[in-house]
């Protein structure tokens, strides 16, 4: 099915037992722009990521990358899950960076980076080192290369985890609060890589909570509530469409309350 | 009169306790290495399998641990052949039963620490686009050998004291040399007290070089 979206999800349904999380979400990002989705802790942002690289499965709906479906296959009538060479196939075309780091905490820096290079792209070690030394360059840590994670301050670790994802070079970038877990001096390190990839054309699909930063480094928000998208506005829209959607405006003037 | 304690007839045999030693250690590394490879097997098919492989190597694990080790030295030296008609030395049929003796316990050592291992660092792994196989080999592994060094380590001091139960099929590792001592020379206190002094010493010198392989390993958090 062809599509001019990168990144096309529809309908997308998603349950733990019998809690619903995602009620039919439509959402699409285009090659080079950058979405950011915002909303209420528990309304299923972090859920909805993780069904794009199919860290969870969904159960309705569909998820497509560049027209292939996430996930599943479709026999005829019906949809199968993937095998797991398939799905590893998968996944290395969507990079995801987590709130909580998850850098391998027995390689360095730069194995961390090298490690999907290596096993995934198949890259030479020499080859492999030479990336991740730029990508760390590029994320001001060139000089850490060779410290483990435990070595390093929080923001150091998420700006590996960030190197160790676009190294691979995915086709869209999934970032999910990279910053929550960050002392707040140290946020704004992170967010300025984020914003140099942004410059550079990476495609990126992320939830944060800073919603400045979201507003001047993204192309369109989503607002989600209840595993639902209630809103899609152009950042500079936000505040007209909070006037016309109680749950925005009572999200952000929460948000404003407390966060800024 | 008292009892004379005279050590020189001790230090005349002193070849059979040295030569036990050695046997006796090298009893115990190779049944942990044996032994490791039956519990990290077993552990992995184990968190990946279904609930009748669960059940098969649950019922090893419980046989293993509820039945005495001298037991199972005697079942798999004197029952084993007759059952299956293979002949082999006391030695070799000791290091089977304390490999699969270690076995049983490292599957136990393993499978909490395959376990532990945090969901994150799996997500990061499939997220990077690694196969089951290599998440496991690359992501799972390392951080389980970190978080089990120190439950490894202590298995191996016990198996080194394990090899004691050796001498009941007349494999000359320490214990045994310390009785062919006794039987020739009757200073049963005298090779008594050198020779747990050589257990004490060897396992000592054990602890302290496997904590400083641990300190060296330990996990990042
Ligand atoms: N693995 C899981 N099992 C059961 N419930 C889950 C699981 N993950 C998330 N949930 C539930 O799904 C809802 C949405 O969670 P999440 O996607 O993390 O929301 P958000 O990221 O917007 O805070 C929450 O109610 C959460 O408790
Ligand atoms: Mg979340």
């Amino acid at each position: 099915m062809a599509s001019e979206h990168l990144l096309d999800i529809r309908q997308l349904a998603k349950s733990f037992g019998k809690h619903q999380v995602l009620k039919a979400v439509d959402l699409h990002v285009s090659k080079g722009e950058v979405v950011t989705v915002i909303g209420p802790s528990g309304s299923g942002k972090t859920t909805l990521l993780r069904c794009v690289n199919f860290l969870e499965t969904y159960d309705g709906g569909s998820i497509r990358i560049d027209g292939t479906e996430v996930g599943y296959r479709n026999d005829g009538p019906q949809r199968r899950r993937r095998g797991e060479v398939d799905l590893a196939r998968m996944r290395a075309e969507t990079g995801m960076v987590f709130q909580s780091f998850n850098l391998f905490p027995h390689l360095t820096a730069a194995e961390n980076v090298m490690l999907g290079l290596r096993r995934v792209r198949k890259k030479p070690k020499r080859e492999a080192r030479e990336i991740a030394l730029h990508w760390l360059g590029r994320v001001g840590l060139g000089h850490k290369a060779d410290s483990l994670p435990g070595e390093l301050s929080g923001g150091q670790q998420q700006r590996v985890g960030i190197a160790r994802a676009v190294a691979m070079e995915p086709k869209i970038l999934l970032l999910d609060e990279i910053t929550s877990a960050l002392d707040p001096e140290l946020v704004g390190e992170v967010l300025d890589v984020v914003r140099q990839l942004a410059g550079d054309g990476m495609t990126m699909l992320m939830v944060t909570h800073e919603i400045a930063f979201a507003r001047d480094a993204s192309h369109r928000i989503v607002f989600m509530a209840d595993g639902m998208v209630s809103a899609v506005v152009p950042p500079d829209q936000l505040q007209a469409a909070a006037a016309e959607n109680d749950r925005l405006r009572s999200f952000l003037s929460r948000f404003s309350a407390t966060a800024h | 009169m008292g009892y004379h304690l005279s050590f020189n007839l001790i230090w005349r045999h002193f070849d059979k306790l040295w030569g036990g030693l050695l046997l006796s250690l090298e009893l115990a590394i190779i049944s942990i290495a044996i032994g490791a490879l039956i519990g990290l097997v077993l552990a992995v098919w184990y968190v990946s399998a279904g609930r009748v492989v669960r059940a098969i190597i649950a019922a090893y694990v419980e046989f293993i641990r509820n039945v005495p080790l001298i037991l199972l030295v005697y079942l798999v030296f004197y029952g084993l052949p007759t059952a299956i008609d293979i002949a082999y030395g006391p030695t070799t049929s000791f290091v089977l039963t304390l490999s699969l003796y270690a076995g049983a316990y490292l599957v136990e050592v393993f499978r909490s620490g395959l376990e532990a291992v945090p969901r994150g660092q799996l997500d990061a792994g499939k997220a990077l686009g690694l196969t089951p196989w290599q998440r496991l080999i690359d992501v799972r592994l390392p951080t389980m050998t970190r978080i089990t060094l120190p439950a490894l380590s202590n298995t191996f001091i016990s198996l080194f004291k394990d090899t004691s139960v050796a001498s009941v099929i007349a494999v000359p590792e320490l214990t045994y040399g310390a009785q062919w001592i006794n039987f020739s020379t009757f200073r049963i206190v005298e090779v008594y007290i050198v020779t747990t002094i050589m257990y004490l010493v060897t396992g000592y010198a054990i602890l302290f070089g496997l904590r400083q392989v641990e300190r060296r390993f330990r996990v990042e958090r």
